[in-house]
């Protein structure tokens, strides 16, 4: 059996992970992204499979039991406010709301099943744009995020397959709930590139985090300066990750796709264009034929202006995957911006590049850039080193 | 914060008698800087530090220490003028002590005997942990005019929005005679927050947009 090329896990019910109508975390993005990529005919139904719920047993591979029974009841109304409080549920970021432990439980399957694509072989790469929720701790929500499909996927692929895993986080926030999920195993190397945590939730994901134990040197973190732009956001991701590909040598690449780094999110303050987005999954499907005979599996993720920049970012994702990025450039489909003009609070784009002439010139350049290629270099000296080391000691 | 909440009471420690081999293990095992010496009973008597250590071990032109020089006892080198701290004694105080002194820790004792540990870098630990670092969380700095009531104003924006602080540090702003009040605050999203400050006419630092150009 050959392989087909990339399966695309959605369903609409996985729309009913929703907070409220005006939780900046909106479902409707995804939406706009199935709908573009449905115009676009980039998205057959023979590549669209449905997740599944994720099971108890599977979310407990990553979360505490106690924390799921919480959340379950959360969806049935009957947490009382101060347990909820325990658990990070019923604030602003995370409220609680009808049924969600099942909403969470989809995307978690969502996952699991783009992992089970890949890894049994059906698929050289799968997406479950759904997922990505970084933030979510072993027992407390945090971030937007209740269950960390992420986290737990990663587990599932180290129990059935015995997978070393490369986790890259381009999320504008640090991918802190992952990176602890992993802080001291050596088969799981977790890569986040974001914007520095001095004011930025959550305030963690420093060059000196790096690892503890036997999984020293298995996290790197690279925190942007604010108002960082294409050129060098696409430096340090691309150096980075191909240091962590020759240093980890992995046998499958999740990647975590948040579209908060743009210049027009509202929640951060760096300042990519749609650019850096055509540009992320490039590279990582080039690293996955590299190194993993393909497998990869993509996640979704934060990202906050849904008109303008996730629908986007998002396709080029897909696109890259399914081998249709020449899709991806000129005028956007009109018949989806007709769908979805009335609906939007924002002018939708017309193009997949913003003309150069409204994208914002960042005072301050040349130190912002020159900032980030010192924390990079600081970043990666230790596997630079080890990696030095590693062919003195071969040759 | 007191010294007992944050002192090492897992303590590595040698008796005069033993030799500066023991010390150089223990040392490099244990990456340690600074080894107490006590009698039987852990009375305090002295402290060796990896310098100590360094001067009797070997010149820097010699490649090998000298054998008899390792089976010497750590009596012979270690400083007997030690400057120690009490379980009850207040974090800021030894931190002053360990800055003023220019030394990286000190042994903490009762009745002269050896009960703890502490050094600069548990000292760092705890500064990060006060600062909220390792809680996620999203920082704000407001600028307020160095009078009473202004803290108690600024929470009540927090409190309003149903907000939790993680922590909180006021310290005087170099250019001017006010304060700025640093919070960690628990949320993502802290743009309702920053809006109600920004309302009430107070400052806030943080990545501003600067005047984007084109």
């Amino acid at each position: 059996m050959t392989k087909k090329n990339a399966a695309f896990i959605f369903n609409q019910e996985q729309l009913a992970y929703k907070f409220s109508d005006t939780h900046p975390f909106n479902p409707t993005r995804l939406e706009l992204t199935v709908d573009l990529l449905q115009t676009l005919g980039a998205l057959p139904s023979e590549e669209m499979i449905a997740p599944r719920k994720a099971v108890d047993q599977e979310i407990c591979l990553f979360h505490e039991k106690n924390y799921v029974e919480a959340v379950k009841k959360g969806g049935r109304g009957e947490l009382p406010p101060g347990t909820a409080d325990n658990y990070g549920l019923g604030t602003d970021d995370t409220p609680i709301f009808a049924n969600m432990h099942e909403a969470s439980s989809l995307l978690v399957g969502g996952t699991i099943q783009a992992v089970e694509e890949v890894m049994e072989g059906r698929y050289k790469h799968a997406a479950n744009l759904g997922g990505g929720l970084h933030h979510g701790f072993r027992g407390k929500a945090s971030g937007f995020c209740i269950y960390n499909d992420s986290a737990i996927a990663i587990q599932y692929l180290r129990k059935y397959y015995d997978a070393r895993v490369l986790y890259i986080d381009t999320d504008a926030h640090h991918g802190d709930g992952v990176q602890w999920a992993f802080y001291d195993d050596p088969s799981v190397m977790t890569l986040s590139i974001h914007e520095t945590g001095r004011y930025l939730f959550p305030g963690t994901g420093a060059i000196t985090e790096k690892g503890t134990g036997a999984g020293y040197g298995y996290t790197l973190n690279i925190p942007l300066d604010a108002f960082t732009e294409d050129e060098s956001f696409l430096e340090c991701y691309k150096i980075a990750v191909e240091e962590a590909c020759a240093f980890f040598q992995p046998d499958v690449i999740v990647t975590q796709n948040g579209a908060d780094a743009h210049y027009l999110d509202p929640l951060t303050h760096l300042a990519s264009t749609l650019h850096t987005f055509k540009m992320i999954p490039k590279l990582a499907h080039q690293m996955a034929h590299t190194y993993c005979e393909g497998r990869w599996v993509a996640v979704g993720g934060g990202g906050y202006d849904i008109w303008r920049v996730v629908p986007l970012a998002w396709s080029y994702v897909w696109l890259e995957m399914s081998g249709c990025s020449e899709l991806a450039q000129g005028a956007l489909p009109q018949e989806w911006r007709n769908h979805w003009m009335t609906k939007a609070s924002d002018p939708l784009p017309e193009y997949w590049e913003e003309r150069k002439d409204l994208v914002p010139c960042v005072p301050r350049r040349p130190e912002i850039n020159e900032k980030n290629a010192q924390t990079l270099e600081k970043s990666l000296y230790y596997i630079q080193r080890e990696l030095r080391y590693s062919h003195v000691r071969r040759s | 914060m007191i010294v007992e909440d944050m002192m090492r009471t897992n303590i590595y420690k040698l008796t005069p008698a033993d030799t500066i081999e023991q010390a150089v293990h223990m040392m490099e095992k244990e990456r340690l800087r600074h080894i107490p010496i006590v009698e039987n009973d852990d009375t305090l008597i002295g402290i060796i530090s990896d310098r100590d250590v360094r001067d009797a071990r070997y010149s820097i032109f010699s490649d090998n220490p000298l054998p008899d020089v390792l089976q010497k006892p750590v009596k012979l080198i270690m400083k007997t003028e030690v400057f120690t701290t009490h379980p009850l004694e207040f974090v800021s105080d030894v931190a002053s002590m360990l800055s003023e002194k220019r030394i990286n820790g000190a042994p903490v004792t009762v009745d002269r005997k050896l009960v703890g540990m502490i050094t600069g870098r548990d000292l760092l630990d705890t500064l990060v942990q006060l600062t909220g670092a390792d809680q996620p969380s999203t920082q704000l700095e407001v600028k307020v005019s160095d009078v009473s009531g202004q803290l108690a104003d600024v929470a009540t924006v927090f409190k309003d929005h149903r907000i939790n602080v993680t922590s909180m540090l006021i310290y005087p702003d170099k250019k001017s005679s006010s304060k700025i009040l640093a919070f960690r605050i628990q949320t993502m999203d802290a743009r309702p927050a920053i809006a109600s400050l920004k309302e009430k006419g107070y400052e806030l630092a943080g990545p501003s947009i600067p005047e984007w150009g084109t």
